[in-house]
């Protein structure tokens, strides 16, 4: 269905490299992260802050909205839009859940003593953290603009083309996190 | 940031001062002409808003000369302020931002773009394609290119420019010892530049993995679009590195981060290891097309298809790979340790297979070669020896051991202009003489151009060969000024001398662009150096019209255009003629760029509310990219049959 039109084609293999490009990118991340990870410079260690619960509360919010924008691509290849849209309305619920857990918690550890300057390693937290969590944020206004154009224009190969795309970027956001979980949260609170 | 007018303003240098007014009274001249020979509709609907891929492609290279002659300018500043001891022509602090910029202006704003123009230009006429794969994509790169070099340009008139090199090693460009704006202009201008050849780089692949025209393999392709292909690679898994190591400094110097601060556990190195990690492969970005070209021109002057083609296809993959292992040896001397030293000095002098391969291949195909030494042929032969003298160097910086001694003297500024100025900006020249006619009707002069080549090859050599023994004599780079003890002088002034041969070759170069415009033959057929080989020959005119081929060609073969001559058939058949399908221009990538821009520039002064606003605005134009429904236009045969016969008289 969303490789049906040329450009339909085109675009997805542009947004594949493209998420190559943003691979790139967060490993960088990574990399800055994982060099600075012990650099608290005595100052309040991750150990102290992090919270199992609420960490779990968001990954289960964002691998269920992975499974969701999955069955809206699926309800999509069987032409019904109605369905589709509904699975799409509660992925967005499930990322503004996740997001609005991720500015709570970044609020919380600010009023702990944790925040962007405080040394090498909250800043590489945060940014890394904030990296995903503003991606979360410009897929959920995306996606609300590709609901509004299906509203309008239907279900065609052009659109189709868009909501895969978006569904791709998701998944893509969903794998991050889950390095973020492990290799930020879990070794995080082992250390 | 509090400033003051007269901080906004640079003032209290009159080459500064100098500066500033030439910019105003340009300016006025320019709007003034505009306006009265009523060119501004012109400028807008043909240019501005064009997603014509060889439109773009001739704005890549206006901008790119632009900087090459700004970088020059600061060049010469430079070599007059060393042409003599203890020489008071520039303070200290003025040539730490003038080699600053010239550093960053060549490689960002010049070398790349250039280069970026040229595949713009060739790429989909060599796969026979109509377009690239995104057209107003590339009208949005070539956009914010222009708007991210434009604010770094600004520095130097409006807040001050960045001096903590090119490579902006922190501390030196933190906030203590670069206070103000200088190292913001850095910052965010390379950042929007960024983005638009991320996206260039995107645009490629897909252009050149989905457009290509019937029967044009993978190893069909001419090697100037298979070191494209190869870029555009590197180009995408470079630039995120550099997007995030910009945007980490710009949070340590605007928000009060630690990532490579020295206090509260920021590292220093991280920052040189980040840097250089798209630094190196960015070089490559730099060569890598440069050597497409010049398998073009040889094989096409050579009149002889490229001896070991795939070989060439495949040192071009290793090097890609290996660029992204070596990048420790721009710092060798900061304490890595001797193993991993040893380990980046290894696969760097590893580089140096792969090229010299290519250096043989394209000996072999002149080798009995009918070669014609028109101008892109010579700046293509004189590429060679400069080049390996550039290598060879090279390969002694490579050793760990001996970089001690050569590391950071006139050794190394001479090896990387070698590399860069006999690699990179031969390149350049060759390719615009080269598809010269393509672009604009007309060859450039060949008496002048010999002349340009000349001055310009001389002038490169008498200017970079003495420093390698400046180098010798422990010259530090980066020195403002010496002492008459230290013997540096007559090496010096013969430097100064050649670089303002040099310059002297530049002009002569551009002045053969307005004689030949007035006086040279306009081209009647589109191969107009008799000895094409690629498809960008076939297209009907010399002037390709926007949709590029009436009827898409068809390839069976290397070299096609030369295999269709000889078979006689490239002409096309009006009946063959249909509708084209062609997309339609768009003002959006420029307006999204000037906003970019506008929050770059509030961002720099730390005017977070015109940053912010800035950005809002930019987002809005996407959601608006988004929601509108422009699926081009056809281009009706009748059209078609009247452009293609006007165009071939
Ligand atoms: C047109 C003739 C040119 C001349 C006369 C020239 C001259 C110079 C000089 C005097 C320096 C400063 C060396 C120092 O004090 O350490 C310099 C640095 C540099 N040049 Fe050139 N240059 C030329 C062209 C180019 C080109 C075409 C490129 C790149 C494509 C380039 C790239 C650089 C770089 C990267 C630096 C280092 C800047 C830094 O240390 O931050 N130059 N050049
Ligand atoms: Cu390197």
């Amino acid at each position: 269905m969303e490789y049906q039109s040329e450009t339909g084609r085109l675009n997805i293999l542009g947004f594949w490299i493209f998420i190559g490009a943003e691979f790139a990118l967060f490993s960088t991340l990574f990399a800055a992260y994982f060099v600075l990870i012990n650099r608290t410079a005595g100052y309040i260690t991750p150990g102290e802050l992090f919270d199992l619960k609420l960490v779990l509360i968001m990954t289960f919010l964002l691998l269920t909205s992975s499974f969701t924008c999955g069955m809206a691509v699926h309800e999509m290849r069987n032409h019904n839009v109605k369905r589709m849209m509904i699975w799409l309305a509660i992925t967005l619920l499930l990322g503004l859940g996740f997001v609005g857990y991720e500015i709570y918690e970044f609020v919380h550890y600010a009023s702990e003593g944790a925040t962007l300057s405080t040394s090498a390693y909250w800043s590489a937290f945060f940014v890394l953290l904030g990296t995903h969590g503003l991606h979360v944020s410009i897929g959920i206004i995306w996606i609300i603009g590709i609901m509004i154009q299906i509203k309008k224009r239907g279900l065609t190969p052009k659109t189709s083309s868009k909501v895969f795309v978006s569904s791709l970027y998701w998944h893509f956001l969903d794998v991050v996190w889950i390095f973020i979980f492990t290799g930020v949260y879990l070794l995080g609170m082992v250390s | 940031m509090n400033l003051r007018w007269d901080e906004f303003i640079v003032t209290g240098d009159p080459l500064i001062l100098g500066a500033q007014i030439s910019i105003v009274l340009v300016s006025i001249a320019l709007v003034f002409g505009l306006t009265y020979f009523k060119k501004w509709g012109w400028l807008w609907r043909d240019w501005i808003t064009s997603v014509d891929h060889k439109k773009i492609g001739i704005m890549y290279i206006i901008a790119a000369l632009l900087m090459l002659f700004r970088g020059g300018v600061d060049a010469l500043l430079m070599r007059i302020q060393l042409a003599a001891p203890e020489m008071e022509f520039l303070s200290a602090q003025h040539y730490n931002e003038i080699f600053t910029t010239h550093g960053t202006i060549m490689i960002i704003f010049m070398a790349m773009p250039f280069l970026i123009g040229l595949m713009n230009v060739v790429v989909p006429l060599q796969i026979g394609a109509r377009d690239v794969a995104f057209p107003f994509l590339n009208n949005l790169s070539f956009w914010t290119f222009f708007v991210g070099a434009m604010l770094f340009n600004i520095s130097f008139v409006v807040g001050g420019s960045p001096s903590a090199g090119w490579t902006s090693y922190v501390p030196m460009a933190g906030n203590e010892l670069s206070p103000g704006p200088g190292q913001n202009y850095y910052l965010l201008g390379l950042q929007i530049s960024g983005i638009g050849t991320l996206l260039t780089g995107i645009n490629f692949i897909v252009t050149i993995l989905k457009m290509r025209t019937k029967g044009m393999t993978l190893f069909r392709m001419p090697m100037f679009t298979w070191t494209t292909l190869i870029t555009s690679l590197i180009i995408t898994f470079a630039f995120p590195v550099l997007t995030v190591s910009l945007a980490l400094m710009t949070f340590d110097r605007l928000f009060g981060t630690h990532f490579f601060t020295l206090a509260d556990g920021g590292m220093p190195m991280l920052w040189a290891n980040l840097f250089w990690i798209w630094g190196h492969p960015e070089v490559y970005i730099v060569i890598l097309p440069a050597f497409g070209i010049f398998s073009e021109i040889i094989t096409t002057f050579a009149r002889k298809t490229l001896f070991g083609y795939k070989a060439m296809v495949g040192s071009v993959v290793i090097i890609s790979c290996l660029s992204f292992l070596v990048w420790v040896h721009h710092f060798y001397t900061m304490g890595s340790g001797a193993a991993v030293n040893s380990f980046f000095s290894i696969t760097t002098m590893m580089i140096s297979i792969p090229t010299g391969v290519k250096i043989f291949n394209w000996l072999f195909t002149m080798y009995k070669g009918r070669i014609s030494f028109k101008q892109p042929m010579l700046w293509s032969i004189a590429f060679i020896p400069n080049f390996v003298i550039g290598g060879v160097t090279g390969v002694m910086l490579a050793m760990a051991a001996a970089d001690y001694q050569y590391h950071n003297t006139y050794f190394l500024v001479s090896h990387f202009h070698y590399v860069l100025i006999a690699g990179t900006v031969f390149a350049c020249f060759a390719g615009l003489v080269f598809w010269y006619p393509k672009m604009f009707g007309h060859k450039l002069n060949e008496k002048i151009g010999q002349w340009a080549f000349w001055l310009f090859m001389i002038g490169f050599n008498v200017c970079f060969f003495p420093q390698y023994f400046l180098g010798l004599d422990g010259m530090p780079r980066r020195t403002f000024s010496y002492l008459p003890e230290e013997g540096w002088f007559s090496l010096n002034f013969i430097s100064t001398v050649g670089a303002f041969v040099m310059g002297l070759g530049f002009l002569i170069f551009v002045y053969n662009v307005y004689y030949s415009f007035r006086h040279s033959a306009r081209e009647t057929s589109g191969d107009c150096w008799g000895s094409g080989r690629t498809l960008e020959w076939a297209t009907s005119s010399a002037i390709p019209p926007f949709y590029n081929f009436a009827v898409l060609p068809e390839v069976r073969t290397i070299d096609p255009y030369w295999h269709m001559k000889e078979d006689g058939q490239e002409s096309q058949k009006e009946e063959d003629y249909k509708p084209i399908h062609m997309p339609s221009n768009t003002g959006l990538g420029f307006i999204m760029s000037v906003f970019l821009g506008i929050s770059g520039f509030g961002l720099v002064f730390e005017w977070y509310w015109i940053g912010l606003v800035g950005v809002i605005l930019t987002f809005a134009c996407m959601i608006y990219r988004s929601f509108q429904q422009d699926d081009g236009y056809y281009v009706p045969v009748e059209k078609i049959k009247e452009t293609e016969r006007h165009a071939s008289v």
